[in-house]
């Protein structure tokens, strides 16, 4: 007898929150719009934070309602936006894929280098801060490959010569790489520019010659010829894209080979 | 009188928290922001409350006349659970960015043994209905300003420059400590 009150209380209590609990449920859903789940699912989930947004999630609630564009995701392919946009019934703008550029040529067999060896943690920050490493340049490369760690895709790998290199073929363009450099020597452009000014060196031309063999010397003959394509600041040549003319850059009159075309970089 | 003692009895003199220990786990992990912990705090509150008129029903209306007292805990917690989700639910109703920053220990209320020790502490201390819903109100509050204070002072804390090995969770759990010990001053106060 015992056991069947015993078993009729607890089921009844039971039975009794669980209608309860259905009541409750049927009031009080919350409307959350089908529209997010089904973006999301076409978003790469990889919540890199590289459209501002805290996370896949929290970009598909933004886009759903109008807050923020479709391409605002880097790391979205055209055909996952393509989709987003047909499911929201929008039209997308088309954006040119940007990817990182390593400012600095200085490589092992380039670089020159102090007379001591670093012995200490390998990581860019850590040897930007304790020493500035073994290279006499304070501008240039690390090598310690903060980026390649950061880059969530494996885009980035260290080649032989000890300098990043992109594989534009994974890169998505997030741009994590470009916060992790120590020495902001990674700037994300449009995979369509051509020319660049591989160097970050600030020093004077004298020393800029003495510490690396492709430093830019800040010896201005590009700026002079280039019809404001080339500005000179702090020694060093800075290519403004927006005036650009690749025909007037006399890519071959520079002495250390600092201004590149990219299909000449490496 | 007998109302208020017993308020303040677990309000401050055996708080929850700071004296009896209980529900431990939101002290330390809801309490780094005061607008989340006063939340938490609320929403414990609530499920305080209605868990003492609830379970004080079900304890001298179906436990006690069928002699089943056996089955107090279960049941006990049974109640807590169903009355979680349905505070969950309406937060959720109401207020998204709270629900999310809420996050897991809004269900953990659930398996929060501040709640329980509040049920199975009425019932064993004989209250009236009146009597287990003051101290039911009192417990929460006293919760509430446990985890208000610990989040003032937490705020404080990111502030300041604490020597490393202490950063995170050894001066929160440091501050708790001082923070029990500054209750029992209460002690003996009735």
């Amino acid at each position: 007898m015992e056991i069947i009150i015993a078993i009729l209380t607890l089921g009844g209590l039971g039975f009794i929150f669980a209608g309860g609990l259905a009541f409750a449920d049927k009031k009080l859903k919350v409307e959350e719009n089908p529209l997010i789940a089904e973006v999301n699912q076409y978003l790469p989930n990889a919540n890199c934070g590289g459209c501002g947004k805290a996370g896949c999630y929290d970009f598909a609630v933004n886009v759903v309602e109008g807050k923020i564009e479709i391409n605002k995701c880097p790391v979205c392919n055209d055909e996952a936006r393509n989709e987003i946009a047909k499911l929201l019934g929008q039209e997308i703008s088309t954006t040119i894929k940007k990817i990182p550029i390593i400012h600095c040529q200085g490589g092992n067999s380039k670089a020159n280098k102090k007379e001591v060896d670093y012995i200490g943690p390998k990581t860019c920050k850590t040897i930007n801060l304790i020493s500035g490493g073994e290279n006499l340049c304070y501008y240039g490369c690390l090598g310690a490959g903060d980026c390649v760690n950061a880059c969530q895709f494996g885009a980035l790998l260290i080649n032989n010569d000890g300098l990043p290199q992109v594989i534009e073929e994974l890169c998505t363009g997030c741009g994590i790489c470009v916060k992790s450099c120590p020495r902001n020597l990674i700037e994300l452009h449009p995979i369509d520019r051509n020319i660049f000014v591989y160097c970050k060196n600030e020093d004077e031309p004298k020393k800029a010659k003495e510490v690396c063999d492709v430093a830019c010397i800040g010896c201005g003959i590009c700026a002079r010829k280039s019809d404001g394509g080339i500005i000179m600041k702090n020694n060093l040549a800075i290519v403004v894209y927006d005036s650009l003319d690749i025909s007037k850059i006399p890519i071959e009159k520079c002495s250390t080979g600092a201004i590149k075309k990219k299909e000449l970089y490496n | 009188m007998e109302l208020f003692i017993i308020f303040f009895s677990a309000a401050l003199i055996n708080n929850f928290v700071l004296s009896y220990f209980l529900g431990i786990c939101p002290f330390i992990g809801v309490s780094n922001k005061t607008s989340s912990a006063l939340s938490m705090g609320m929403a414990t509150t609530f499920v305080m409350v209605i868990t003492s008129i609830v379970s004080w029903l079900l304890w001298n209306l179906i436990l006690v006349p069928f002699h089943i007292e056996y089955l107090q805990i279960p049941s006990f917690i049974l109640v807590i659970a169903s009355l979680v989700q349905f505070v969950e639910m309406v937060i959720k109703k109401v207020s998204q960015p709270l629900y999310r920053a809420l996050g897991i220990f809004l269900p953990l209320i659930t398996t929060n043994c501040a709640i329980l020790g509040l049920a199975l502490l009425a019932s064993m201390r004989n209250y009236s209905l009146i009597e287990s819903l003051v101290f039911g109100f009192g417990a929460g509050v006293g919760f509430t300003l446990a985890l208000f204070i610990m989040s003032g002072i937490r705020e404080e804390l990111e502030l300041t420059d604490v020597p490393l090995p202490f950063r995170g969770a050894p001066i929160t759990l440091i501050t708790a400590g001082l923070l029990a010990l500054a209750f029992m001053g209460f002690a003996g106060m009735i």
